[in-house]
């Protein structure tokens, strides 16, 4: 073994870097102990850590909804999705964890404001609605995104999300079927059910990220193949789906600009306003403080019972390390 | 405190009675009993599963890429080792 | 249906329903609220499944009884027919845990006799007994490691076990329509429980299992402070939109 490592350690950098290339181009997956350029790994932990963090703060503004859920049946299915959220969560911090990044030193990251989550989180659900509206335009956005990513050149993402996609295919679709029977409910409900679209649709559009020509990491992690679509594309891609689907919820869009394009054969929409963007991801949102603050408490809240287990597992013989 | 941090483990699931257990993903926990509770809430939540094993992280030992050459090469020039190699006339059967 | 309280009948059936569903149904909503606090993450999936699982034992029990939301969200405080343990606020985890050791054990006992008999409640029982197994081993489970493991931990399970131990009295009290053994259920539950808390190196707490007014009459509609607000916000929202579907 020892001439084995120690021809190994005389294989060079560029060598190295040769086979990573070779394996990216030919659509193979890159795995935890697998030589790969520093960037690289860089650029994967920040992603799946932003993208884990996203699900654990994402659980925080439908559980509000949890205690208020109108009818057992949505309460049941609102508490199976919560719970999802944070088992995504556990999968991609996982994930994240293959990169030699463990999961206390990204919490601490993401409770310090070192590293972020999705910004559309910090948008508050003031109504019932906004669960509906969060499952069918938020969770689809993240769907639209996420598809792509279980092809992404690293081994354990990809398989982190393959599940994740498998298990979210309900969130949308409880999402959009509370919406429907709210929209054919009674006017306050049907009221109720617009208002949240008209407030969620263009946080939702923003969720693809910055227009191409100003994404600061998109060209790279193409080339990677850590991504596959460009933020633009996606976003169309989610527009074209969304038009017809509110059509049949009876619900509009609140965009004067939307209108089919015949001659691109998709919708032309109207401009995001990225100032509000950039705002909410400076910290300005409407409920940055509150989401973080909440994050904070519930692990400084909890680091007596972490610390009791790890106590009483030493004291019994059965800790590992 | 640090020694709030929980070890890693290793989680894999049978899936069903008469298949292996395969690889599912890993988790944090104080110890291997709690290790297997969790794993049963996070892994098996749509019943994937019939039996759960976990296994510390720390106690993996794994092939290193460096030696893939070496490792896994030298097996992919020894064709005789597989059913196809061998000629067999048209028409011998239960072969 | 308007927005108006609905009452319940009380046919023996409906009343044992009612104190079994409304435990499951209030127990659920408590431990629901822990969703997004939870003091590691793979405790918000376990707390989860647990609530789930209550939930839809839940559902199935108030369904003998009347509509499962009608009775949910439509009944006054006083109509409520859970055991006031469940009721009582989640506190710190220490707090949770204790609650769910002395709940869950009870229920463990409880729905395997009811599984063995032949009542109306046996199929129901005989599916809810290993949802209710996990429940008592996440307990016990959880109740060693804070008993035993560090200082903090061990005083505030001890403070929980102590401070829950009033409302324990009541899950031993005859509920009609309902045929269990009422001293073997109490006896193998003070054995099981006294097994774990001396083992987590806690010690049982030794006042009496009844409060000296209300403590103990939740089967009677009688609640504590913190369930008229709970049930305020629980069904605020379904009572805002009289006849509504969802």
């Amino acid at each position: 073994m020892t001439t084995m490592a120690a021809d190994a350690g005389a294989q060079d950098t560029t060598a190295h870097e040769a086979d990573f290339d070779a394996a990216v181009a030919a659509d193979e997956r890159i795995e935890p102990r697998d030589w790969m350029p520093d960037a690289y790994r860089a650029t994967l932990v920040r992603q799946i850590a932003q993208h884990a963090h996203s699900e654990i703060i994402g659980m925080q503004p439908e559980a509000n909804w949890i205690t208020r859920a109108p009818s057992l049946r949505r309460k049941a299915i609102l508490m199976a999705k919560v719970q999802d959220e944070a088992g995504h969560g556990l999968y991609l911090y996982s994930a994240a964890e293959t990169l030699g990044t463990g999961r206390d030193e990204l919490l601490d990251k993401l409770h310090s404001g070192r590293q972020k989550y999705s910004s559309i989180f910090n948008y508050p659900t003031l109504t019932w609605a906004d669960v509906g509206a969060i499952g069918w335009l938020v969770d689809g956005a993240a769907i639209t995104n996420q598809v792509p990513l279980c092809r992404c050149s690293y081994g354990p993402y990809a398989r982190a999300m393959v599940r994740i996609c498998k298990e979210e295919s309900f969130h949308q679709r409880q999402g959009y079927e509370l919406l429907l029977a709210l929209s054919r409910g009674t006017e306050a409900q049907h009221a109720m059910a617009q208002d949240a679209v008209d407030r969620w649709w263009w946080p939702s559009l923003m969720m693809f990220g910055p227009p191409d020509a100003e994404s600061a990491h998109s060209a790279q992690s193409m080339a990677w193949k850590i991504k596959r679509h460009s933020n633009d594309e996606l976003r169309q891609r989610f527009v074209d789906i969304c038009v017809p689907q509110a059509a049949s919820l009876g619900l509009t869009l609140p965009d004067p600009g939307l209108r089919w394009n015949e001659e691109r054969g998709r919708h032309d929409f109207g401009a995001i306003d990225w100032t509000e963007f950039q705002e909410v991801l400076r910290g300005n949102g409407p409920c940055n403080d509150q989401r973080i603050g909440q994050r904070r408490r519930a692990h400084e809240e909890g680091a007596w019972v972490r610390e009791a287990a790890a106590a009483y597992a030493a004291k019994h013989g059965k800790a590992t390390a | 405190m640090t020694n709030a941090d929980w070890p890693l483990w290793e989680v894999f699931v049978r899936s069903r009675r008469g298949l292996s257990h395969t690889h599912a993903g890993s988790l944090h926990a104080p110890d291997a009993e709690m290790a297997l509770r969790n794993a049963r809430d996070l892994y098996t939540r749509r019943s994937e599963g019939v039996s759960i094993w976990v296994v510390p992280s720390a106690a993996v030992t794994a092939s290193s890429p460096d030696e893939k050459d070496p490792f896994f090469e030298p097996a992919a020039d020894k064709p005789y080792r597989h059913p196809t190699f061998y000629e067999i006339p048209e028409g011998v059967r239960h072969l | 249906m308007n927005g108006a309280s609905v009452t319940v009948g009380e046919a023996p059936l409906a009343t044992a329903a009612l104190a079994l569903g409304d435990d499951a149904l209030v127990l659920s909503h408590r431990l629901g609220e822990w969703a997004g606090h939870a003091p590691v993450l793979e405790e918000e999936v376990a707390l989860a499944n647990i609530a789930l699982d209550l939930l839809g034992q839940a559902r199935t029990l108030l369904s003998l009884a009347g509509d499962e939301d009608e009775l949910a969200y439509l009944r006054e405080e006083r109509s409520f027919r859970n055991a006031q343990l469940v009721e009582q606020p989640n506190g710190d985890f220490a707090r949770t845990i204790a609650r769910q050791l002395f709940f869950s054990v009870h229920q463990h006992l409880l729905y395997g006799q009811l599984a063995a008999g032949d009542g109306p409640f046996a199929p129901l029982a005989g599916k809810a007994v290993k949802e209710v197994a996990y429940h008592r081993d996440h307990a016990e489970q959880w109740t060693l490691r804070l008993g035993d493991g560090t200082e903090e931990s061990h005083a505030r399970m001890q403070s929980a076990l102590d401070g829950l131990w009033r409302y324990t009295g009541e899950l031993f009290e005859p509920v009609e329509g309902l045929a269990v053994d009422r001293a073997a259920l109490r006896e193998g539950w003070l054995a099981a429980v006294t097994e774990v808390v001396e083992r987590a190196t806690l010690r049982m707490p030794d006042g009496p299992q009844t409060g000296a007014w209300t403590a103990g009459a939740g089967r009677q509609g009688i609640h504590t402070e913190s369930f008229g607000r709970m049930l305020a916000e629980m069904q605020h929202l379904h009572r805002s939109h009289p006849g509504a579907s969802w």
